[in-house]
């Protein structure tokens, strides 16, 4: 009876100790990157998040998420007294979410910067201004992605 | 081997005069995030930073991030107040660095 | 009353020239942000392939040979080339593609071994000599010889492919305007090659895009260059006859 009961919990334990070794290990980066909300929030420090003055522009419904433009303007006179000194464009739901940082001053003469991006699916995308002033204004926009970019494996395309 | 580049904006600005500039620089900018057939991510391999120096002087900078599409495009305003040269620098992972120069004639 | 009927007759059918013409371009399906990124040459990436075309057509490849302005001067004197393609090749005695057209001219006039498929290269000078028919109509000789042929691309668009039996004709003649997976599915015309495309985040050739879609039917794709390949896009090339060229596009 005791050598019955001591052969099978060794095979349980074998069999367990087998099932451990075919356990895949989550990669890191499968873990979730940090909220929109965090990264607005550090970027802002102490300061309130106010709407208004930027505006990003990026299409509502995008050809592909592969490649899509966006813009950022900001209404400011660019002098040395009054002018933005970063720009920060974050995502919601790509890998990560930095998409981009800028940085001006009163030589850039007016804000009006574009570049393109890439969206892994339909998402907000927030950005930011701080001012020298150290006010931070921000717009935000929701876009739809039917073909995404990111996550695919590459293809015979 | 340099990565080819398209460098544009006005050959020559009236002093005072906010120009455009548009800059685009051939890099795969591979995300890391992107399986390869074998499963597993192909290595993050991007440009990070990008800088216009006006006769010396940072006039604008970017960091750039793997959301940042292929074939990195950028564009931008500056003042043109003396004639000079315009200097165009991209780094970037695995020791990536290249500078573009072009003059600028403000009349 | 014979003249009336004729009369109404020969206007029914201006209709279906110029004004009336069925026909749309790829570019009318993309949004107007994709749309600005083609109509602006500071904006669009395929120009990366075009300046590099220029550095090509300067420089000799090797010690014995020309360069390609040795023959040909200025790209510019090859304007017109490009809408004319697919064309007749003496050597050969078969219709060929500019892609091969120009790696024939390297290998005949240059001495150098044949390009790969998609090489870099190739795409770069193909970009900058279908650059030079830009604006202008796409317009294939009406040679005889390249009738039987045209004829058998015809076949070939229609002809049901691949696991999932699909043709040609059935997404983008049936359903042009409809949507696949999402996104809106072109009538297919071949105005604007080499593309830059936004899914590939390249510059790749008609051959790179047809390889897609035959793949995506489960088809094995025909070879680049090939007597099949070739005929399909002359076929596209007589059905796009008059759209005008839009190389170097960008598509979605």
């Amino acid at each position: 009876m005791s050598l019955q009961r001591s052969s099978r919990r060794r095979l349980l334990l074998q069999a367990g100790a087998a099932a451990a070794v075919q356990v895949v290990v989550r990669p890191a980066r499968a873990q979730e990157a940090p909220a929109l909300a965090t990264l607005v929030a550090q970027f802002a420090g102490p300061q309130k998040v106010r709407a208004g003055r930027v505006k990003l522009e990026i299409a509502q419904m995008v050809d592909n998420g592969n490649v899509v433009p966006m813009r950022v303007t900001v209404e400011s006179p660019m002098t040395s007294a009054d002018h933005v000194s970063e720009i920060a464009v974050f995502n919601e739901k790509n890998p990560q979410r930095d998409v981009a940082r800028f940085q001006l001053g009163p030589r850039a003469g007016k804000v009006d910067v574009a570049t393109r991006i890439r969206l892994a699916t339909s998402q907000q995308l927030v950005a930011l201004a701080r001012m020298n002033d150290g006010t931070v204004w921000s717009d935000s926009v929701d876009v739809i992605v039917i073909t995404a970019a990111c996550l695919e494996t590459t293809t015979a395309s | 081997m340099a990565a080819r580049t398209l460098i544009q904006f006005p050959a020559t600005a009236r002093r005072g005069e906010a120009i455009q500039v548009r800059v685009t620089i051939a890099h795969g900018m591979e995300s890391g995030f992107r399986p390869g057939m074998d499963g597993k991510p192909i290595p993050r391999d991007i440009l990070r930073r990008f800088t216009c120096r006006y006769n010396g002087e940072t006039v604008f900078g970017a960091e750039l991030s793997p959301a940042i599409a292929a074939n990195p495009f950028l564009s931008f305003h500056l003042v043109a107040d003396q004639s000079g040269t315009l200097e165009f620098e991209w780094q970037g992972d695995r020791g990536f660095a290249q500078v573009e120069r072009r003059p600028l004639q403000v009349a | 009353m014979r003249l009336r009927a004729a009369v109404l007759a020969l206007l029914a059918a201006s209709a279906w020239a110029a004004p009336g013409d069925a026909r749309r371009s790829g570019f009318e399906d993309m949004g107007p942000a994709t749309q600005a990124m083609q109509r602006d040459d500071a904006m669009n990436p395929a120009m990366l392939w075009a300046a590099e075309g220029e550095q090509l057509w300067a420089r000799a490849p090797s010690a014995s040979a020309r360069s390609c302005a040795g023959c040909h001067g200025e790209p510019s004197s090859l304007r017109g080339v490009a809408a004319r393609y697919p064309a007749w090749d003496e050597v050969l005695a078969r219709p060929v593609d500019l892609s091969t057209r120009i790696d024939l001219c390297r290998q005949r006039h240059q001495g150098q071994p044949a390009w790969t498929a998609e090489h870099e290269e190739l795409l770069a000078l193909e970009t900058l000599v279908g650059l030079q028919s830009r604006g202008l109509p796409i317009a294939p000789r009406p040679d005889p010889r390249l009738a039987p042929h045209v004829a058998r691309g015809e076949a070939l668009f229609r002809q049901r492919m691949g696991q999932l039996a699909l043709s040609c004709a059935q997404c983008h003649e049936e359903h042009a305007g409809g949507k696949l997976a999402g996104s809106p599915i072109p009538q297919g015309h071949a105005t604007g090659y080499p593309i830059y495309r936004l899914e590939w985040q390249g510059l790749g050739s008609l051959w790179r895009r047809v390889r897609g879609c035959m793949t995506g039917v489960r088809a094995e794709p025909f070879a680049a260059g090939s007597i099949e390949f070739t005929e399909l896009e002359l076929y596209l090339a007589a059905r796009a006859t008059g759209m005008p060229v839009e190389t170097p596009a960008v598509r979605p």
